[in-house]
């Protein structure tokens, strides 16, 4: 009887203590923004950056969504992002086209000022690869095994991913190749499918076409936020016409922000806010829009280098930190297991009481 | 019931078509001939844009510097060319593999059927001369091909010397997507049939794309002439018409086209009659069927082609051969551009002017409205065939059997017709010898007058006939003759519309009151004369003269006449040599259904 009587007092101890400490833990989870002095750093919550850039049109005539893309490339190479992190998709190859009177560049700027082809770029997908089902594969990450690593968005749930789109669409649409278009409903379900499968931590969305805000209309994952040049029912204009090359060579919203990017460097502090700004309506003759009411941070905290850069930040401090409570995220999807602890109280309460009920002579069976 | 289904309402309907026949015919006329005038009026035409998206605007730099030197190259030429009487085939090699082009010659030599008296030839011997700029960078699939001709005498010399000095700067140009073929060609239109035909060996270029044909014979211009009209009145796409405008345009250069120049009032009596006589002209030439510049031979191969003359009247503002190398420099670069063969714009249209055009939906109903006349007069005669007099059950079988001799001398028309156009199609050129022996006159004549001839002796065949058979013409008889003869003449014009609608629309103009009034009870005399009057003879002879007249350079009756016998022997050539249409369309089809008019109105 003394047996029992002290075993379950020890087994009241092992909860009470048990069942404070559990308590404590969860409510800390509930405090979830901890801005301490290491806070800053951890506030975005994203520890890589990714860039998908697609340009989705081939012809020469298309050479200014070629010199779109490549300009956001080079923006983003320079903010930090590197090669192995950006999946670039070119539908045709403006620099060696027959046509072009200066091969092996691709100009933004009339009079050729700005080659942002380079000396080294590097497209992943090119020509036909470019294609609706080799987009949606790269983003979902169901790709062949043979796939190499360069092709591939090797991204996490601590990835922001930039994803910039550009060519030629319509409400709800937009064109790959002249042969045939993505919805905005399946690139909705595509970003939803990156959601549940943890790829992404926050994902920028930017798309230069025309009637551009009909393709981010359907999103529904969280945090997503979305900018397009244009509204449904209005045309992106082409920008700097040249006379010696023939083409237009880029686009209005992203020649304009391609000169808001060049002022950006990796330390910058400018927000979403101002990206917002870029090309009003004097400059860019569309109406640019932007999509927030997914994005979990309030877009005046986001920095531009969130998603157009990679950046770390170094700070060297003497003062001790006390890391007293254990930094939490945001909560995450609870799935709640129960603690181990409690399992092996469990079955070590279950063994005593057959003991005591049974005797302890039957112990010896046991071991 | 339904509205054919019910016997009384058929039966109304029947009377009604029957009563207001002819009223209904002469509206659909009126109508008809006011919708083709109504065509060149402005507000009912659209303005030109380009339609091909890789095309897109005149946004290109031209830098085509070399004016004078392209003028010294041509009075070179022009110094071998008299050295050499004919084409400077050495000199022309050598002067195109110094500017780095491949070369090629090729020679040719064609047999007229008989002399050609406009041209003074009939054995012709020449060369062709080609150099091929190969694209720096592109493979070999696609050519685009600028030519100028070789002419005997002063003219064209500033074409070919412009064409060698754009040689020379295209060489020296990276942005070829296509390979470029510089062509000069002798003997004009048989040159340039002897290229294109055997081009699959010997040019060795890719699938051409566009062609442009240059003649230049001055050292300055005042104004750029654009010629479209091709062989059996085929035309360009319309994009490349719309190219030329706008460079036109963005350059400064006077542009025109049928010799005209654009006037900006058109709710004026003269600015719209103006438009008229433009469009009239393109109808005119459209429907002579035959090639008006070196290009005309190339739509047939579904390659777009223009010719480009370059104009040099009396006014004050010239444009120097610089300018103009520009102007095809800027097109050349667009044409470059192009992905695939131009087919965004119209293949079918007319152009009152070089800025509004009239596409064929436009323009067809105004041919419709024609042919519907037909149509309901042979629906008049099916429904007085139909309804046969009242007789007994004796009566039937008597019908039975007069109506099978009416079946014969129905087919006996017919074939005897036809037979006329066989003839009047081959004997000319078979007895041109015989003919010449016998009466002193040259093979040309000969030729035509032969033509004349038989078509006048096709008159007195139903006089000559009517003696042959036995058996007597009847009421229903020529009710049958009639019949079928007007639904042959729908679908004849129908199809001939569809080819070349000029050549349809003017058949029709005249033909279709012929055979809507035309009846063995009309005043004999007086038919006669204006059958013979609407006759496709006598057609030519008054477009000939209303040609002349719109090219305000009008005739006498004496050259008229000369210039209308010069017209058929021209016809009679083009079939021969470059396979035009019209000549076999008018003789073995057209002119045989006009003489089943001719033997309905002396039916007996």
């Amino acid at each position: 009887m003394i047996l029992s009587t002290t075993l379950e007092f020890c087994i009241f101890i092992y909860l009470l203590i048990f069942s404070f400490s559990y308590f404590t833990l969860h409510s800390c989870c509930l405090l979830y923004l901890c801005f301490d002095n290491a806070g800053q750093f951890f506030s975005s919550g994203h520890t890589n950056n990714w860039a998908v850039l697609v340009c989705t049109s081939r012809f020469w005539f298309n050479y200014r969504h070629v010199a779109n893309t490549l300009s956001v490339y080079r923006s983003v190479k320079r903010l930090g992002i590197p090669d192995s992190h950006i999946v670039l998709m070119l539908a045709d190859d403006m620099a060696c086209n027959h046509r072009n009177p200066k091969p092996a560049t691709v100009f933004s700027h009339k009079n050729m000022e700005l080659n942002v082809y380079g000396d080294d770029v590097e497209v992943d997908y090119r020509g036909y690869e470019v294609t609706v089902e080799n987009f949606l594969r790269v983003l979902t990450g169901r790709l062949p095994p043979s796939t190499p690593r360069s092709k591939r968005l090797l991204s996490d749930d601590r990835s922001n991913i930039l994803i910039y789109l550009t060519g030629h669409g319509g409400n709800g649409f937009l064109k790959f190749q002249d042969s045939e278009e993505i919805s905005n409903v399946e690139l909705a379900d595509a970003f939803e499918q990156m959601w549940q499968k943890r790829r992404y931590n926050e994902l920028l969305f930017i798309i230069d076409t025309c009637q551009g805000a009909s393709m981010y209309e359907r999103f529904y994952s969280p945090n997503l936020m979305a900018l397009a040049s244009s509204q449904v029912g209005e045309d992106s204009l082409s920008h700097q016409p040249d006379l010696a090359i023939g083409v237009h060579l880029m686009d209005r919203y992203t020649f304009y922000l391609l000169e808001f990017l060049e002022d950006i460097h990796p330390a910058s502090k400018t927000n979403m806010n101002d990206l917002f700004k870029v090309c009003p309506k004097s400059q860019c003759v569309s109406t640019p829009g932007h999509r927030t009411d997914l994005f979990l941070r309030d877009p005046g905290s986001v920095l531009i280098t969130d998603f157009f850069g990679s950046v770390r930040k170094v700070e060297i401090t003497m003062e001790t930190i006390n890391l007293t409570d254990p930094i939490k995220q945001k909560p995450k999807q609870k799935d709640w297991h129960p603690p181990d602890g409690f399992i092996l109280g469990l079955w070590t309460l279950i063994l005593l009481v057959f003991f005591k009920l049974y005797g302890m002579k039957h112990l010896k069976h046991i071991f | 019931m339904g509205l054919l289904s019910d016997p009384n309402r058929r039966r109304a309907l029947i009377s009604l078509l029957t009563r207001l026949n002819s009223p209904i015919c002469v509206v659909c006329y009126m109508a008809g001939v006011a919708w083709f005038m109504g065509l060149a009026f402005e507000p009912f035409t659209l303005r030109t844009y380009m339609s091909e998206n890789a095309m897109g605007s005149t946004m290109v730099e031209e830098r085509f510097p070399a004016g004078e030197r392209a003028l010294t190259t041509g009075r070179e030429f022009s110094a071998h060319k008299k050295k050499a009487g004919g084409m400077p085939v050495d000199w022309l090699v050598k002067t195109m593999q110094a500017r780095g082009l491949e070369v090629f010659t090729q020679r040719f030599s064609r047999k007229l059927p008989f002399p050609d008296e406009n041209k003074e030839r009939y054995m012709v011997k020449g060369t062709n001369v080609y150099g091929i700029l190969r694209a720096p960078r592109a493979p070999r699939t696609e050519a685009l091909v600028l030519s100028a001709p070789c002419t005997p005498g002063d003219s064209n010399n500033q074409a070919v010397g412009l064409l060698l000095g754009l040689a020379q700067y295209f060489r020296n140009q990276i942005y070829w997507a296509k390979d470029i073929i510089f062509l000069v060609n002798e003997h004009d239109l048989i040159g340039m049939q002897a290229c294109i035909t055997f081009s699959p060996d010997s040019c060795r270029g890719g699938s051409i794309q566009a062609a442009l044909s240059l003649e230049l014979s001055s050292d300055v211009i005042t104004s750029m002439d654009l010629v479209l009209e091709g062989l059996n009145g085929q035309l360009p796409n319309l994009d490349l018409a719309n190219l030329f405008y706008a460079f036109c345009q963005k350059i400064g250069v006077l542009c025109t086209i049928q010799g005209k120049l654009q006037r900006n009032d058109w709710d004026s009596v003269s600015g719209y009659s103006h438009s008229v006589q433009t469009m009239m002209l393109m109808v005119m030439k459209q429907a002579s069927g035959r090639p008006w510049g070196d290009h005309g031979l190339f739509l047939r191969y579904h390659i777009e082609a223009a010719s480009i003359k370059g104009i040099n009247s009396f006014r004050q503002y010239k444009t120097d051969v610089t300018t103009i190398g520009r102007l095809l420099e800027g097109m050349y670069r667009k044409l470059n551009n192009l992905l695939e063969r131009l087919h965004q714009s119209y293949f079918f249209y007319l152009m009152p002017s070089l800025s509004h055009f009239v596409s064929i939906g436009y323009y067809m109903p105004a041919f419709g409205l024609l042919a519907v006349i037909l149509l309901l007069r042979a629906l008049d005669l099916w429904v007085q065939l139909a309804t046969p007099p009242p007789r007994t059950e004796d009566g039937i079988t008597d019908k039975e059997q007069v109506s099978s001799p009416g079946v014969l001398s129905v087919l006996t028309p017919l074939v005897i017709s036809h037979l006329t156009g066989v003839a009047l199609y081959t004997l000319p050129i078979q007895f041109q010898e015989m003919a010449v022996e016998q009466f002193p006159v040259s093979e040309t004549e000969a030729v035509v007058l032969t033509a004349i001839g038989v078509y006048t002796a096709g008159l007195a065949l139903p006089h000559n006939t009517h003696r042959l058979l036995s058996g007597e013409g009847t009421e229903q008889g020529w009710r049958v003759l009639k019949l079928v003869a007007v639904l042959y003449l729908a679908v004849l014009l129908g199809c001939t519309a569809l080819i070349n609608f000029s050549l349809g629309f003017i058949l029709a103009l005249t033909l279709v009151p012929v055979a809507a009034f035309v009846t063995p009870h009309v005043p004999k005399v007086l038919s006669a004369f204006i059958l013979v009057i609407l006759s496709p003879a006598c057609t030519l002879l008054f477009s000939v003269f209303f040609f002349q007249e719109l090219q305000e350079l009008p005739v006498s009756f004496q050259e008229g006449w000369l210039l209308y016998l010069s017209v058929i022997s021209q016809g009679i050539l083009d079939h021969f040599l470059y396979g035009s249409l019209v000549y076999p369309l008018i003789a073995l089809l057209v002119y045989p259904c006009w003489l089943l008019f001719w033997n309905i109105l002396f039916w007996k």
